[in-house]
């Protein structure tokens, strides 16, 4: 057996965070826990701005990812350890904190608001909404009752329970053509659906995966249901071409197919683009004054770490100006 | 060869500097009929070899049933780590915590030995109401970056409360059991045999499902 230790491994700083408050009027409120939150929260605090920040998790999609290789500073890094240094950062500050509750609505005024699932209604002069994003679902029959069932959107974590099973995986770009790799090494075969008549991935993964014997790919076919009670036992396929659909049976389903916006919290609220996206302009600003936005949850072309973190300090600066500027 | 290379060692130490009351790691082996026993029994070892602060038992699953059933071990390998007076016993581990389970592993030594973060007074009060047994089984795989979350919040209510018992399982370990229970995504977690999610979710969830039992 080939053992790692996926460690952060470094110092801990002393933790000055405060519970978030419903009784306090926040200069900034924080929506989200990912890079674009972490950014602002430090840029907000060293402004001196009353800051809270509340968020479902800490890491938000740098959590899910295995190494990091782009992000300035660390030629290679855990996602986890990356998060880890993104939190000491934040937590040397007193910055008002909720973690483990999901904001599920903002509303707008001359003082915001935003409604919390812990019962609490946090008060604001201004927001910073860093979503980010989620995995994309297929919107078929069978697919959100057999998730965690053998439905499945995390193959770095659930490849290793598909050890000679049959799967496969939905889509074609980098995120299920890495899939399907890590797959095919422990799975007795994986089939690869996609909807375009070729892959979108990088060529080094495409190449990579032609290595395999015991993958197949199906082009320009969709899934059309997923079947089973307490287990998925199979998938129908339709091939679009063709017009013909085939079931297959497999133990597994694996749905690569990208990620939609988190912004149920906003709708109405502010103005969003066709995929559902946050439209914001150069400084972060959203269409509704003292509300900005930053990150993946945005219209902001090209979705990274590093770019999620840089809006993060934008967004911050551009909300300290504002609460600064309407005192 | 040593399982942690320099870089490691000198990073757990570290991290298990932090240790403020001795503990104790139990360990269950066997020293046949248990393919990842002896790993682990290397893993246990090394780490006690970082700290003062850790003293490691080890015990034999066969010959040492009386302790196995005291901490009610039912298959190994196994490890829990308990304060020296063993007033926590709840924090158990089934399988090797390698890859990114070292995280819940180091978080559980810290939180016994008396460093467990402050949770707030509303949530201490709820988990402390709980009167009936309760068993978190958290199945997980090495290669899973939230499972550890999901590993920490459960052994986060064992810390404060001894009726409540939580494990991490490694599913590849122990696959009948991960099979029995249908997990084909991690972390799945099982109380008392009843309720089920999959995900890592806030300790709020967790003490919803357990208010019902
Ligand atoms: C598998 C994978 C690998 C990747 N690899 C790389 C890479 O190598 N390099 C790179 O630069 N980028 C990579 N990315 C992209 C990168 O992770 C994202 O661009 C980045 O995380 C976006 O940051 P964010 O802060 O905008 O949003 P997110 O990271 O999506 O964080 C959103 C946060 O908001 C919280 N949240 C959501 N809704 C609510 C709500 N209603 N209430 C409260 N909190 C809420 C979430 O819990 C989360 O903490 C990868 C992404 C994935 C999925």
């Amino acid at each position: 057996m080939e053992l790692t230790f996926n460690l952060p491994g470094l110092e801990t700083i002393e933790q000055r965070t405060v519970p978030l408050d419903s009784k306090t009027l926040y200069d900034v409120l924080i929506v989200g826990g990912g890079p674009a939150a972490l950014t602002a929260a430090v840029y907000c605090m060293r402004k001196g701005v009353k800051t809270g920040l509340i968020t479902l998790d800490v890491g938000g999609q740098v959590a899910e990812t295995s190494t990091v290789e782009n992000y300035m500073g660390y030629r290679h890094i855990e996602g986890i350890s990356l998060v880890q240094r993104f939190k000491e950062q934040v937590e040397q500050f007193e910055i008002g904190f909720l973690q483990g509750y999901r904001a599920t609505r903002v509303i707008d005024g001359n003082i915001k608001k935003v409604e919390c699932e812990d019962g609490n209604l946090y008060q604001a002069k201004s927001i910073i909404i860093t979503t980010g994003k989620r995995w994309r679902r297929l919107n078929v029959p069978g697919e959100a009752e057999l998730t965690g069932k053998g439905v499945a959107y995390c193959a770095i974590c659930d490849a290793p329970l598909f050890k000679d099973k049959d799967v496969i995986v939905v889509g074609g770009g980098n995120s299920a053509i890495e899939a399907a790799i890590d797959l095919a090494k422990l799975a007795t075969s994986v089939t690869v659906v996609q909807l375009l008549p070729s892959l979108t991935a990088d060529k080094v993964l495409i190449d990579e995966l032609s290595k395999f014997t015991n993958v197949t790919i199906l082009y320009e076919h969709e899934i059309k249901a997923i079947h089973g009670t307490s287990a998925v036992e199979a998938v129908t396929v339709h091939d679009i071409k063709n017009k013909k659909e085939n079931t297959l049976s497999v133990q597994g389903i694996f749905i690569e197919i990208g990620l939609v916006p988190n912004t149920e919290l906003v709708k109405n609220v502010v103005a969003l683009n066709e995929y559902g996206e946050i439209i914001i302009d150069c400084s972060c600003r959203t269409s509704r004054p003292g509300i900005f936005a930053a990150g993946d949850v945005t219209s902001v072309p090209y979705k990274q770490i590093i770019i999620a973190a840089g809006e993060g300090a934008k967004a911050a600066l551009s909300a300290c100006d504002y609460v600064l500027t309407n005192k | 060869m040593a399982l942690f290379d320099d870089k490691v060692k000198s990073q757990l130490s570290q991290l298990l500097s932090k240790i403020k009351n001795p503990i104790i790691i139990n360990f269950f082996t066997q020293e046949i009929e248990c393919p990842t026993c002896q790993t682990t029994h290397e893993f246990v070892q090394e780490i006690a070899g970082l700290n003062d602060k850790i003293t490691l038992n080890v015990y034999d699953f066969l010959k040492n049933q009386d302790i196995a059933k005291e901490f009610g071990i039912d298959k190994i390998p196994a490890i829990i780590i308990t304060d020296t007076h063993k007033n926590i016993k709840g924090l158990r581990f089934f399988g090797i915590p390698a890859g990114y389970e070292i995280n819940s592993f180091i978080t559980a030594c810290l939180e016994v030995s008396g460093m467990a973060e402050p949770l707030p007074e509303a949530m201490i009060s709820r988990i402390k109401k709980i009167s009936k047994p309760i068993h978190i089984q958290v199945f997980v795989t090495l290669t899973c970056p939230y499972c550890p979350g999901a590993v920490a919040t459960a052994h986060r209510l064992a810390i404060e409360n001894p009726l409540i018992t939580a494990d991490m399982i490694e599913s590849t370990t122990f696959t009948p059991l991960a099979v029995k229970h249908n997990v084909s995504s991690v972390p799945k977690v099982v109380i008392n045999d009843i309720y089920e999610f999959v995900g890592a979710q806030p300790i709020n969830v967790f003490l919803d499902m357990i208010e019902k039992i």
